[in-house]
């Protein structure tokens, strides 16, 4: 366990150091609130609209499912990888074979245009 | 301080199995989807935790790429996607439904009891090692998932690609711009 | 035991104390050196060269006063820019910074220039951290209750998400080369030359894999051509539009360790880490400190190319930046990566 003692301090650390920065800051700053102030940022102006009525392209909801499949790819190439010179050439056909199925999907997604934007 | 380093592994394990169950506690009971999106996020982190406490390493970094990394954004992608501020809880669901969640949950509970159960008798120890060995060697947890996957694992290896394809497949026919998701007159914000 | 935690803790101390002491370097170096290309004068008033800057800012965003805007989710707000300091700060901590093994301090080895050095997942450890530090900014956007914070959050997640497909795959071919998560093993494997000449750094057989990752690296630090989140001429300033005082100072503090990280990251996966050709690093704290001056020298170099191509070339459109992410970054890591099986498996690498 000894390996992670420095991880765990550090993280301590890291986390501490933005509490601490956060609370000087809020010691040593100067302040004088008004409800013009606290009006969400438009040029000068009042905000016609609030943020939650905006909607969004569908388009992100898809980034984000094809990441999750290709994220998981990229787990399976990981311990491939740091194998590969074990695994030789038996361990390299196997991932061809896994990437040319892949392959299959991302034309599928190439030719649907779910990788254009507009 | 002799009372710490002895059981600091426990200590460990039962600060990450708390904050893991609050978590998952506050997934179901925060109001809103955004906190309860948040929670499960923490419930993974606390997991990923618990795997490196085992000496799965890469279990652990799995669950935080995968989980963390993807699927939690494309949760809250969701949740922000469909506007959720507007909807209103249905305090009507949970208890016409009240029954049939316990049931569930219980079933389900017992099926990780008997999985865990069954999985430690099978299996009696192990040590620390057991899972960075390759061939005899400790090399890493890394590793040993990488031999044991190509060497023993092929045909379910190969099969996850074609799960892998199916998924892709189907999100980008439910993304479609004619399978009716983008109403008419939708407006398209980059 | 106590002496090993007296190492570590001066590790620690110096691993912050370097990262902190960067960004305002950074900052002054980013102002001048804009100023510089774009034949401007930049800041010069305040000590020698304008050198004081940067401490001048960090006074102001101190004492600033912090303005919450009504209808803020108060807690989420809050947490935002602490989950992008904390995760910038942690991410260092598999990074070698020199050759130190075999040397001894206070009777206590020192396991290498490294703060943990016993890890042996370091780059998926930092690519796993990398993948968090997603949501600072998604929950940024969200909880500003602003729509341009709202817009510029969910465009920069998406743009996180897929370069982080390109950089992950693109790091593939060298963990071929080097057998090894671990960063120190990774520039080990690198070491000596190609026909005498040639330094073996990866970047020679990797080329197509070094430029992915340096493009990805552009993206995920959110740095222009790729600074869509906070394009200003349509998003004000993207997630942190309604930041002020030292929660604004936190992104920025996290960006530009962030910066640091990732020229670290290319000058050890790709350009020999601590390497030089034709130089044998000798054992003992001679060749630490040299180990440590070039390391140095290098990071330097790349964080200067980061200013450099910042202000000589021009913003994306967001569909070419998707579109580049996915038509043409991903394909080029895979090809990378089964080229360097094929040089592999044919014994050339």
């Amino acid at each position: 366990m000894n390996q992670y003692i420095p991880i765990l301090i550090f993280t301590l650390i890291a986390i501490s150091f933005p509490i601490i920065t956060l609370l000087l800051a809020k010691l040593v700053r100067s302040g004088s609130p008004n409800a013009v102030k606290a009006e969400p940022y438009e040029c000068g102006v009042k905000m016609p609209t609030t943020a939650y009525d905006t909607r969004f392209s569908i388009r992100y909801y898809l980034i984000a499912v094809l990441f999750v499949v290709f994220d998981v790819e990229t787990i399976f190439l990981f311990p491939w990888a740091v194998m590969f010179d074990k695994l030789a050439l038996f361990g390299f056909i196997e991932m061809v074979v896994f990437l040319a199925i892949l392959l299959v999907g991302y034309i599928y997604a190439w030719r649907r245009g779910a990788l254009e934007w507009a | 301080m002799a009372f710490l380093s002895a059981h600091f592994v426990a200590i460990v394990f039962y600060v990450l199995a708390v904050l893991a169950v609050a978590g998952g506690v506050g997934v179901i009971t925060f109001k809103n989807p955004v906190h309860s999106a948040l929670s499960l996020l923490g419930t993974f982190l606390m997991v990923a935790g618990l795997f490196v406490l085992r000496h799965a390493e890469f279990l652990g970094a799995v669950q935080l790429l995968v989980y963390a990394g993807g699927i939690m954004v494309l949760f809250l992608f969701v949740i922000m996607l469909v506007n959720v501020r507007r909807l209103s809880p249905d305090a009507a669901f949970l208890s016409r439904r009240a029954p049939l969640a316990v049931l569930s949950g219980v079933v389900f509970g017992a099926l990780i009891a008997f999985g865990v159960l069954a999985g430690s008798l099978g299996h009696p120890g192990g040590g620390a090692t057991a899972l960075q060995m390759v061939q005899g060697h400790v090399m890493g947890n890394t590793e040993a998932v990488g031999w044991t996957l190509y060497r023993h694992f092929l045909v379910p290896f190969e099969i996850v690609s074609v799960v892998l394809l199916v998924a892709m497949i189907g999100a980008i026919i439910f993304g479609r711009k004619d399978a009716g998701l983008e109403g008419r007159g939708g407006r398209m914000e980059p | 035991m106590w002496a090993d935690a007296i190492v570590t803790l001066i590790k620690l101390a110096v691993v912050i104390g370097v990262l902190l002491t960067t960004v305002p370097i950074m900052v002054w170096v980013e102002r001048r050196g804009s100023a510089l290309i774009q034949d401007r004068l930049g800041p010069n008033r305040v000590g020698p060269w304008g050198l004081l800057q940067p401490v001048v800012d960090a006074v102001k965003l101190i004492t600033k006063e912090n303005l919450i805007p009504d209808g803020v989710d108060h807690f989420l707000y809050i947490l935002a820019p602490f989950i992008a300091l904390a995760v910038a700060l942690s991410t260092f901590i598999v990074v070698p910074f020199g050759q130190g093994d075999g040397l001894t301090l206070f009777g206590s080895k020192i396991h290498g220039f490294i703060v943990a050095p016993d890890l042996n997942i370091g780059i998926l450890y930092i690519f796993a951290l990398a993948a968090f530090g997603v949501y600072s900014i998604v929950i940024a956007g969200w909880s500003s209750n602003n729509k341009y914070s709202l817009l510029g959050g969910i465009r920069s997640s998406s743009q996180m998400i897929s370069y982080e497909l390109a950089m992950t795959i693109s790091v593939v071919g060298v963990l071929m080369a080097s057998s090894s998560f671990r960063l120190d093993q990774v520039v080990m494997a690198q070491t000596g030359t190609w026909l005498g000449f040639i330094p073996k750094w990866n970047v020679f057989p990797q080329i197509i894999g070094a430029i992915t990752f340096m493009v990805a690296a552009f993206a995920e630090t959110n740095r222009l051509p790729f600074d869509l989140p906070e394009a200003e001429a349509e998003l004000v300033a993207g997630y942190h539009t309604e930041y002020s005082s030292m929660k604004f100072a936190s992104f920025f503090m996290a960006e530009y360790i962030n910066l640091v990280t990732s020229s670290a990251l290319i000058v050890l996966l790709f350009f020999g880490g601590w390497t030089l050709p034709g130089l044998t690093i000798p054992h003992g704290w001679a060749g630490a400190i040299l180990s440590l001056v070039i390391f140095a020298a290098k990071v330097a170099f790349f964080l200067w190319f980061f200013v450099w191509i910042r202000w000589t070339l021009p913003r994306f459109r967001f569909d070419q930046l998707m579109a580049l992410g996915w038509k043409v970054m991903i394909p080029l890591a895979v090809v990378n990566f089964l080229w360097v099986g094929v040089a592999m498996a044919l014994g050339i690498l």
